[in-house]
Order: structure tokens, then C-alpha cells, then sequence
């Protein structure tokens, strides 16, 4: 190390002429500012001008209205498709959405929360880390596939049927199909059928958001009510439970969501009875009526915003 | 009192039960998907299938507008999940090196396309538009896709810039490495399966995509569009057999590689 | 006046605040080429901040840096001659332990078999030959802070900053690797400065110690006269152990108010009443606990007015007896007046 008290012969600062990149930096470093504008100015400009700018043309659209006689969209200020939006049928197909996202979202959680509970608290590492992947797959799989496959299902002549009959239930499928509201003629053409493909395909969002919030919950806190003489039960239900609720409602902003916006599951399954992503989609398409099409879907972003409020209150975004 | 190492607890049998009948709730499904593929009932979708066959593989593969449906799929797969990795990348590292006022918002916005109802997301598209007369065409599924595909990528990279923490980076500066040598020596490489992963999520989301689509496509049919017709109006009922069991089996790829890349990376 | 032949680091009013909060405050500073040179205090004192700003992390709201007669203020990191160890080694974990070494020669453009060399050569220094193909994740912490500080040292820096390098070590490795760091500096002739809150390790290898509170400088000094002549109660308190008098107490003793310190292994215990020299202090009170501590005994005595003091007797002999029997008993305490050190706090 005698080199060391020696004129450093390699040292940055000998270079005669810094290179042109380590100019750039150097300018860089010099404006921090400079250089967030730099990397942000793409992404936000990208989700500023096609995603918020879309949203915003969506609600403008909104209060334009389509002339009855000429078919075309009058493009000036007007109240009248709102006045259109509150009819009676309108809010019949806006109430059966918001019923059906709501019996979906109740559904998910309490299929998602023993699963959750057991993969966080009582499966190995190697067993979790396979559950954990066995949750995500079908998450990330075909969606259309996954809907797809509930038509084999479900139909007449499908598996569920099948299995019915061999247990000598067909009586009771008969009879629950029969049924005012959640009956159709199978259950591939009926709203009970519906119901399971929603639940099916939404269930692990459900999922994922709970075990994370269930995975926060320290196990000592168990082990402390345990230990203070609380019941397994006890401990559930005054412990690990209220802990882990955020998760809940996190994982319901996406049932309830996804199933409020969701045109192709009601266009495939059930009985036809309109939801309002189909509504939406046939005021766009056969009628060319885009401003309806925009109020309309103004109603589930209010749904969603209220929603989006109450569960920030409730501290589920820290479960996401 | 005696603990154990390793002590767990008993797993109650209820809850046991339940957990194998939701993780079959979600997994028989693609089973019976499989199943059907080899069917030789071509009306209905008869269970027990009356005859297995292999035949309609070979159906499927000699339909042009089935292999014309995959090409377009894939083909915008790939270009969105480009326009994602730059813009998802370029904000994780903007929101991970530097405190500023509304980083919050920025997560927000850049999932809010994944957290609003499809429909919306959909129709707030297609007015845009008609609005400044853009004509439906291949790029303007790319836009559609690429806006709810930036907030995968922009996860996994963000989780990534997090573990990796400030010190490595301000350890290569220190060592004499501008910005730009940092990037490739440091970021880069410590970046990479992260991106690799949020890239292949981000092909499977899009690849699979149907709402959006049908608002951004005008006449032309992805895979899942494709699909989406046979399901309104069956036709082809063996030939969509074949193609749910194909779809199935090649998104796996991507998901499992993406779920091994960040696993591995996590230990 | 300006010879930066011997200046390695100065400071002039350099403030550095974080909106309201003044991290650094004015901070006068002059560090001499060659310098094992420590910057102490509690954590969130501003030491850590001031250290950044010279590696170039951080850039002072105001006043000015030089780095050997050159103002460095707002210059980059990679454009300033220091190179840091960091407090948790920032080893880079997806090169090998030569190609971290190499790191900086090979930004530098150094051939590859001179770089090869070069790490050879750093390795032996560390006492790690020979494990340049490991990885970061196959070391110990041990190992892992000499990488770290062979990845600093290859690079020739005029300065060397440490930020806390040896928190995370054990008690046994540290004290090992204290006396390394000393032999290593000597070796390489360089500026060390090296942050830390542990005030016995400061003690043990600075040249020079600089006292942190609040975003501001309270004292610098050698170790010895941070020891025996600390400025204020802060650092009387901070550095080692003080018995502080004050007030009424002060006055009785040293017949003026002013604050005073002295040192617990100063003072003797002896049986009340005891007379004493003029140039002795004495104090009277009642023992109310001792703790054997092996080498010493540590007595703490309830003096008039409310005040007590700590006691350091050396154990001399077996104690044993004495430690039971002596809480409650009534002691005079005595210690030359010289030990008093006359404190100037802020009012």
C-alpha cells in the first residue's frame, strides 16, 4: 500500500473530459426535480391523457343526449339522459347488479376466509408455499376459459347434473330450480347458476388480500389470548378476526367491483334478465347511444367511489 | 409450560375439510375443461363423455381464423407488455427513489384501470375514441391493454426497488459510477427477474383480456374474443373444446415462471 | 492561513435542514490529513447527516464543503475522492466478492488482469486471501465489513468514512476488528472518519472526536480531553460516566453555582468525619445501593439537598463483605480538587 501517499494515477477526477453520459448525470444530480419530471412525464402523461382523459370525455359524454328522430348524438349541455337513466326498468337492472355483487362478495369472503386461515396458520412452509400457487393460478389463467368451463358445467346434461343422479338428488335440483328469483329451467339458464360462475371467477381476489392481512396478525397475539384463557373460538372471533378484516374489505373493493362491471359472465350464464355492464354495452352498440351508455356506467363509478371511501376508513388499503 | 420448536397447533378438521373444498372448487373446473378437449360428442356437453378422441386437434389446427385470432392475440400481447415494462419501470423508479408529494396517487391512478369495473374502463375508451375519431384498429387494442397492464409491472418492480433498499445504490455512486453505469451495473441486473416476472404477468393479463377488448377492437377478434362469440353462439363446439385445453395449458407456462422467478428471488 | 497541505476535510457553516427540522446546524469543521477522526453522538444528533454530505449523499442546505483545499459542496458522489463503508456493507449481492472489490477500478476502466491484481493485493490486506469467487451471501458479517472495506480501500481515497461499521458485529469481533482498523489506517497513511454513538469505541480509536447534539458541534477534542475536561453536562454525560453538581451543592463544595463535573473514580469513600487536605473536596451522604461490577464497585451516595453521586472504587481487594453490609451507611466523600471540571452549559 505504499502507492497509496502517491498521485492517484486512476483517479475520476484526472479525467481531462468527463464523458458525455457522465455530463448528463452530473446535470442530473445537480436538479433532482429535473429528473423525477423525466421519469414520471411518460407514465403520467400515458395514464393522465388516455385513462383520465377517457373518464373525463366518458362523464362529458354523459350530459350530451341522442336525438330520437335522427338517431344522432346531440353534442350540447343537457340534463335529459340523466332524466332517461331513472327510469324504472333502469334501476330494476341496477338494483339486480348491486344485489348480485353483493351476494357474490358475501359468498367469496366466506369461502376465501377458512382457506386464508388455514394456509397462513396452519400449513407448513412447503404446503403454504403450494396453496399460495394453487390460489394464484387460476387467478392469473384465461378468464374466458374459466367462464368457458362453467358452461360444461352447468349445462342440462353436464357434470352436476350427472353427479345429482347418481346421489338420487334430482328431485332436489328439480326442486330448487323451481324456485322464484334464483330457478331457471337448468342451472346453467338460472341465477343460482350465475351466482357460482361470479363466485367462481372473483373468489381469489378474495383470497389473496385476506391472507396478507392474516399474515400481519402476529401469531403471540393468539398465543396471548390463549394464554389469558381464550377458547380457539374465542380467539377467532375477538382476536384474529377483527385483525383481520381490512383484508376482507380489501378483497371485497374486487368482488364487488369486478362483478359490478362484468358484461360477459350474465351474457353467457343465467337467464338473460339485463345487468348493467350489458345494458352498457348494447346502449353503445346496437343503439349507438353513447351518452346513455356514459351515464349509465357513471352509477357503478359512484357504487365504487362511496366504496373506495368507506374501505379506506376501514384501513383496507393497507391490506392490498 | 412445554413448548415444542416448531409448535403448531392441531388444525381443526372443519377447517381441514374446507380448505381442500375450496382449493377443488377452483381447480376441478379446468379438469372438466381438459376432459371435454378429448370428447367425441360434438351437440352437447353430455357428462360422462360418450367416447374420447384426439381427433379435433387436428380440426382445430387446420382453421385459419382460429390461427389468425392467436397471431393477432399474441402480437398485441407482446407489444402492450413492452409499452407496460417502460411505463410501469419508469414510475416504480420515480415513486422508489424520491420522496415527493402525491407518490400515493400515483399508485392510485396506475391501478385504478384493474380496480374499476372492466365496463368502465371499456366504454371511457371507446367514447375517447369515437370522440377525437380514432379508428378502431390493432393500436387501439394496444392502448386499451397496455393502460391496465403498467400497474402489474409497476408492483413488481416497486417491491423490488424496495428490497433492494438505497445503500447498493448509493454504494456504486460512492465507488465512482455516474447514474447511467449505475443503472447498468446495479439497478439493472438486481431488476431484472423482477421485470422479467411483472412482464410475463402482464402478457398473461393481456393475452387473456376480453371487456376491454370488445370496446377497443372494432371487427377484429382476439383468441378470448374468438371464444366469446362461441360461447353467444356455438358453432364450433368441439373446436372451442380444444382451444379452452390449449389456452389452459400454454398461459400456465408464464404464470408458473413468473410465480418461480419472484419465489426464488424472495429466499 | 489557508495550507491544505494538511486540511483533509472543512466544514464552514454548512446547515442542512429537512424543512423545519435542522438536521445539521452551522457546523464548523476542520479534519487534518491523516486523522482518525470521530464524529459522536446519539442517534438523530446530525453526525450521520454530516457524514453523507461529505461522501456526497447529501447536499448541505447552506454554507460550504472542502475535501483537501477543493470546494466539493454540491459535487456528486462519484465525482468526489472518498469512498464510504457502509453501515450495512452494501455489498453488492448478485457480483462476486472480486467483482465488488473491482467495482470501482473497473468503472475507472483499470485492465482486467491489473484489476485482478490489485483485489489480490486488497484481499491480503483484509486477511481474506483467496475468496474473490464467494459470494456476499456466503460470508460472515465479519468477513462481509472487510469486503466492504477492501471495496473502499482499492479505490485510493483521500478520505475514508465509516458509518457505524462495527454495529453489527459482536462484542468479541468488534474490539477485534477496532484494533484492525487502527493497524489498517496506519498502514494506508489516509483521513478515517468514522461515525458512531458508542462512546468507548470512540474513545479507544480516534485521533480526534467531535461531540454531536441536536444538529450541532458541543465540543472537539482528543479523547483525553473530552474525558477529563468535558465543556458541557451533555457531554460529560455522553462521554463516560459524570457525577454533576449543581446549585446549592456546587457552591458547598467549590464555593461558586456554577456547574461542575467529576469523574466516580475519582472519589473515595471514607469513614465520616475523615479530615482531608486543602487541596481535597470532600462531601458527606448515605450510601443507598452498590453494585459489584468485577473490576470495580460502584456505590451510589444521597448527599444533603437531594443530589447523588456514583462512586467507582477500584476492588483492590475481595469486597465481598463490605458490598453487603455498606448500603445505609453514613460516608464522607473526598477527591482532589483538581478533578473538579468546571462545566459552561448553555443558560
Amino acid at each position: 500500500m505504499r502507492s497509496a501517499k502517491q498521485p492517484n494515477m486512476n483517479s475520476p477526477l484526472s479525467q481531462a473530459n468527463p464523458s458525455r453520459l457522465r455530463r448528463i448525470s452530473t446535470a442530473l444530480h445537480n436538479r433532482p426535480g429535473l429528473f423525477l419530471l423525466l421519469l414520471l412525464s411518460l407514465p403520467m402523461g400515458w395514464m393522465l391523457i388516455v385513462y383520465i382523459g377517457s373518464l373525463i370525455g366518458l362523464l362529458i359524454q354523459s350530459f350530451f343526449y341522442l336525438d330520437g328522430f335522427t338517431g344522432q348524438v346531440v353534442k350540447e349541455f343537457s340534463l335529459r339522459t340523466y332524466q332517461g337513466l331513472f327510469t324504472e326498468s333502469h334501476m330494476e337492472i341496477f338494483g339486480r347488479t348491486v344485489a348480485m355483487a353483493a351476494a357474490v362478495t358475501v359468498g367469496a369472503a366466506a369461502l376465501a376466509f377458512p382457506l386464508a386461515y388455514y394456509i397462513v396458520r396452519y400449513a407448513h412452509a412447503r404446503l403454504k408455499a403450494l396453496m399460495y400457487l394453487l390460489v394464484l393460478l387460476p387467478l392469473w389463467s384465461s378468464y374466458i376459459i374459466r367462464v368457458y368451463s362453467w358452461k360444461l358445467i352447468l349445462a342440462k346434461e353436464g357434470i352436476v347434473s350427472w353427479f345429482l343422479a347418481q346421489l338420487g338428488l334430482t328431485p332436489l335440483l328439480d326442486w330448487v330450480l323451481r324456485l322464484p328469483v334464483i330457478g331457471g329451467p337448468s342451472l346453467s339458464i338460472s341465477s343460482l347458476g350465475l351466482f357460482f360462475v361470479f363466485l367462481y371467477i372473483w373468489l381469489p381476489y378474495m383470497i389473496l388480500p385476506i391472507m396478507s392481512a392474516l399474515e400481519r396478525v402476529p401469531k403471540s397475539l393468539a398465543d396471548a389470548s390463549g394464554d389469558l384463557g381464550g377458547r380457539p373460538f374465542h380467539t377467532f372471533r375477538y382476536v384474529t378476526f377483527p385483525l383481520a378484516f381490512p383484508g376482507v374489505v380489501a378483497g371485497s373493493i374486487f368482488t364487488f367491483s369486478l362483478t359490478l362491471g362484468d358484461y360477459i359472465i350474465p351474457s353467457v350464464i343465467g337467464d338473460s334478465s339485463p345487468f348493467i355492464g350489458m345494458t352498457v354495452y348494447s346502449y353503445q352498440g346496437t343503439s349507438g347511444n353513447i351518452p346513455m351508455a356514459a351515464a349509465f356506467t357513471v352509477l357503478p363509478i359512484a357504487v365504487m367511489a362511496v366504496y373506495l371511501v368507506t374501505a379506506r376508513k376501514l384501513g383496507a388499503f393497507d391490506a392490498l | 409450560m412445554h413448548y415444542k420448536n416448531n409448535h403448531r397447533p392441531k388444525t381443526p378438521k372443519g377447517l381441514l375439510l374446507s380448505a381442500i373444498g375450496v382449493l377443488l372448487f377452483l381447480h376441478l373446473p379446468f379438469a372438466i375443461v381438459m376432459l371435454y378437449a378429448f370428447t367425441t360428442d360434438e351437440t352437447t356437453f353430455t357428462f360422462p363423455p360418450p367416447g374420447l378422441t384426439t381427433k379435433w386437434f387436428g380440426v382445430a389446427m387446420g382453421r385459419p381464423d382460429l390461427w389468425a385470432a392467436l397471431g393477432l392475440s399474441l402480437k398485441v400481447a407482446s407489444i402492450a407488455t413492452v409499452f407496460a415494462l417502460l411505463l410501469g419501470t419508469l414510475a416504480a423508479a420515480a415513486v422508489s427513489r424520491s420522496k415527493f408529494f402525491g407518490r400515493e396517487s400515483i399508485s392510485f391512478l396506475l391501478v385504478l384501470p384493474i380496480a374499476l369495473p372492466g365496463i368502465v374502463t371499456g366504454i371511457a375508451l371507446r367514447s375517447m375514441m369515437g370522440l377525437v375519431n380514432i379508428p378502431f384498429s390493432f393500436w387501439t387494442i394496444v392502448i386499451g391493454h397496455a393502460t391496465f397492464c403498467v400497474v402489474v409491472v409497476y408492483n413488481n418492480a416497486i417491491a423490488r426497488f424496495r428490497r433492494m433498499g438505497d445503500s447498493q445504490i448509493a454504494a456504486s455512486m460512492d465507488l465512482g459510477a455516474d447514474g447511467f453505469q449505475t443503472f447498468r451495473y446495479i439497478v439493472l441486473p438486481n431488476l431484472l427477474t423482477a421485470l422479467v416476472a411483472g412482464g410475463m404477468l402482464a402478457f398473461a393479463l393481456s393475452f387473456d383480456e376480453v371487456i376491454v377488448t370488445t370496446f377497443t377492437a372494432g371487427q377484429q377478434s382476439t383468441l378470448p374474443i374468438w371464444i366469446f362469440s362461441q360461447l353467444t353462439r356455438p358453432r364450433d363446439r368441439p373446436v372451442t373444446n380444444v382451444v379452452a385445453f390449449l389456452v389452459v395449458t400454454i398461459t400456465a407456462v408464464p404464470i408458473l415462471l413468473a410465480h418461480h422467478l419472484s419465489q426464488r428471488d424472495n429466499l | 492561513m489557508n495550507n491544505h497541505e494538511n486540511t483533509a476535510i472543512e466544514f464552514n457553516q454548512v446547515s442542512r435542514h429537512f424543512g423545519e427540522v435542522k438536521a445539521v446546524d452551522s457546523v464548523d469543521l476542520t479534519i487534518q490529513d491523516g486523522e482518525f477522526f470521530t464524529l459522536l453522538g446519539p442517534s438523530g444528533s446530525g453526525k450521520t447527516t454530516c457524514l453523507r454530505m461529505i461522501a456526497g449523499f447529501d447536499h448541505p442546505t447552506s454554507g460550504q464543503i472542502k475535501l483537501h483545499g477543493r470546494d466539493v459542496t454540491n459535487l456528486p458522489a462519484y465525482d468526489r475522492e472518498v469512498n464510504t463503508v457502509f453501515q450495512d456493507y452494501a455489498l453488492f449481492p448478485h457480483m462476486s466478492v472480486g467483482e465488488n472489490i473491482g467495482y470501482g477500478l473497473m468503472i475507472r476502466k483499470v485492465p482486467k488482469s491489473e484489476r485482478n491484481r490489485q483485489v489480490r493485493a486488497m484481499l491480503e490486506l483484509v486477511q481474506l486471501p483467496g475468496l474473490e469467487h464467494r459470494k456476499p451471501s456466503q460470508l460472515s458479517g465479519g468477513q462481509r465489513q472487510r469486503v466492504a472495506l477492501a471495496r473502499a480501500l482499492i479505490n485510493k481515497p483521500k478520505v475514508l468514512l465509516l458509518d457505524e461499521p462495527l454495529g453489527a458485529l459482536d462484542l468479541k469481533l468488534r474490539q477485534q476488528m477496532q484494533v484492525e482498523l487502527k493497524s489498517i489506517q496506519h498502514e494506508v497513511g489516509i483521513t478515517f472518519i468514522f461515525v458512531t454513538h458508542d462512546q468507548e469505541e470512540a474513545l479507544t480509536m480516534s485521533d480526534r472526536i467531535a461531540v454531536f447534539d441536536m444538529g450541532r458541534i458541543v465540543q472537539t477534542g482528543t479523547p483525553s480531553e473530552l474525558y477529563e475536561r468535558p465543556r458541557t453536562s451533555f457531554v460529560a454525560s455522553f462521554v463516560g460516566t459524570s457525577n454533576i453538581l449543581s446549585g446549592e451543592t456546587a457552591q458547598k463544595i467549590t464555593g461558586s453555582a456554577q456547574n461542575i463535573s467529576v469523574r466516580p473514580e475519582k472519589i473515595r469513600l471514607v469513614a465520616p468525619e475523615t479530615e482531608t487536605a486543602d487541596s481535597f473536596c470532600a462531601a458527606d451522604g448515605q450510601v443507598t445501593a452498590v453494585v459489584y461490577a468485577g473490576m470495580i464497585t460502584r456505590y451510589t451516595v444521597a448527599l444533603a439537598h437531594g443530589q447523588t453521586m456514583i462512586v467507582a472504587e477500584q476492588n483492590l481487594d475481595d469486597v465481598s463483605k463490605s458490598v453487603a453490609t455498606s448500603r445505609g451507611k453514613q460516608v464522607r466523600l473526598i477527591w482532589p480538587c483538581s478533578a473538579n471540571n468546571v462545566l459552561q452549559d448553555p443558560e
